[in-house]
């Protein structure tokens, strides 16, 4: 298995797909399988995974604010804070919305198009 | 020394207030964005320039023939406590707000730089679990939404362009290539500096009509820039018909197959000798009020459809030379007399 980042990937990907919550051990086995059985197609062995590195990348995606700890029970049991759509929509809100500072954070192909301007548009592109 | 300080203080209200309205009714910076763009930015650095200038030369006024000594003399009062009696109330008001005004200018800068970076490296954080790497194109990543999207997010050697897989759904391949092309423009120009250093203008002196109209222009002017570099790959009728389909879906009210069927009579209209006056029906405008960014497509779309030629070269050399010549001003006022003499 590769960077920590695909292995945050694949871990969100475990906890989005089993809605449920998950202790680092359980995470660690259903990444092995996956990677077994990615590695067989790919054509080179999956090297085993230690529950500390599944515990390191989990207290990362934690930090982030996109998984939660159950606490008080022990080990510790994980989940998504919010599923795949919500981010994706917080995501897409963030692109499409019209926050000021938005414009420098990043370049929209298209701004949003507002009645009155899309009549104009409507006006340029008919008058042709 | 007096006339300096007020020749500066002139020049400031000028670049403040006069020129960037004429600038930004003007219509030949369409025809030459890049020329126009040079011009913006001499604007603004020009500007902030003699603003600062023009109060610190007033205040030094009392104690120095020009800036360097002046400034030697200030120096010899903050760290050796040389008597500061020379100097008056509006003197020492001067000093203090052109402190602070390049204190505000340098830290708002920083700030920005700050919040920017932080929202980036959220969204790229946010992008690596749920976009995936694009088979089409390098540093292009796809997200799973139904509206046509496409941005890029400047980062370096991180720097990527995302679509949305209503926009993969909607767009034929040209087309595709045509917004790639768009949005690696903006990345290989460095276009986020261009956006950071006017934002941070506008967050820092946002009552000065010259910062608000200096980044709505320079917004416009990076798209048009953009818009160039994809006509040289893809044809004139490929870029608007992309504009069209990515316009006509803004926040994902409609499903791709409809905003692309709208998007074709859009783009059939903007091709001579199709139908007239199919453009545009039932497009649902986001929420949201008056903002710059449909001014700024509204631009590119008639500047497409109706190319003007570029500037000639004697007027773009003209442009240069004025730009040249509003940074050499302030300067050459700040330093040559105390060169001199």
């Amino acid at each position: 298995m590769a960077s920590l980042g695909e292995l945050e990937r694949a871990v969100m990907d475990l906890l989005w797909a089993g809605h449920e919550a998950a202790t680092a051990n359980t995470l660690r086995d259903r990444l092995a399988t996956t990677t077994e059985a990615k590695g067989d197609a790919a054509g080179h062995e999956g090297k085993e995974l230690a529950v500390t590195t599944v515990l390191t990348v989990l207290s990362r995606l934690e930090k982030k604010g996109l998984v939660e700890r159950e606490r008080g029970m022990r080990p510790h049991r994980y989940q998504a804070v919010s599923s795949r759509e919500d981010h994706t929509a917080e995501l897409m809100h963030e692109v499409l919305g019209s926050a000021p500072d938005r414009e420098a954070v990043l370049a929209r192909f298209i701004g949003s198009v507002t009645d009155s301007e899309a009549e104009t548009l409507r006006k340029l592109l008919g008058h042709i | 020394m007096f006339w300096t300080s007020y020749l500066l203080a002139v020049l400031a209200i000028v670049l403040a207030w006069p020129v960037p309205i004429l600038l930004s009714r003007a219509s030949w910076p369409a025809r030459s964005p890049f020329t126009a763009m040079l011009l913006w930015q001499a604007i603004a650095l020009a500007g902030g320039l003699s603003m600062i200038g023009a109060m610190l030369v007033y205040g030094l006024e009392p104690i120095g023939d020009n800036l360097i000594s002046g400034l030697r003399g200030l120096a010899d009062m903050v760290l050796f406590n040389a008597p500061t009696t020379a100097l008056g109330f509006w003197h020492l008001f001067a000093l203090s707000a052109a402190a602070l005004l390049t204190a505000h200018l340098v830290f708002t800068l920083l700030l920005t730089y700050y919040k920017i970076e932080r929202q980036r490296r959220r969204h790229r954080e946010l992008l690596a679990l749920l976009a995936a790497p694009s088979v089409d194109a390098a540093r292009t990543v796809v997200i799973s939404h139904d509206s046509p999207v496409a941005y890029c997010l400047p980062g370096g050697a991180r720097s990527v362009t995302v679509l949305s897989d209503g926009l993969m759904a909607a767009l034929e391949p040209a087309e595709l290539r045509a917004v790639l092309s768009h949005e690696n423009a903006h990345l290989n120009q460095r276009h986020h500096l261009l956006l950071w250093a006017f934002a941070a203008w506008r967050q820092a002196l946002p009552w000065l009509p010259t910062t608000r109209l200096a980044q709505e222009a320079v917004n416009s002017l990076i798209e048009m820039l953009a818009d160039d570099v994809a006509l040289k790959s893809e044809g004139k009728a490929t870029l608007i018909k992309a504009i069209a389909i990515v316009a006509s879906g803004p926040t994902g009210g409609m499903t791709a197959g409809m905003g692309a069927g709208m998007a074709g009579s859009m783009a059939a209209a903007a091709i001579p000798s199709a139908h007239p006056g199919l453009a545009l029906d039932g497009l649902e405008a986001p929420t949201g009020a008056v903002s710059g960014s449909a001014r700024t497509t509204i631009s590119r779309v008639s500047r497409l459809l109706s190319p003007e030629p570029q500037l000639p070269a004697a007027a773009r050399g003209l442009v240069l030379a004025g730009s040249a010549l509003l940074l050499a001003v302030p300067t050459a006022l700040l330093i040559v007399p105390g060169l001199l003499g």
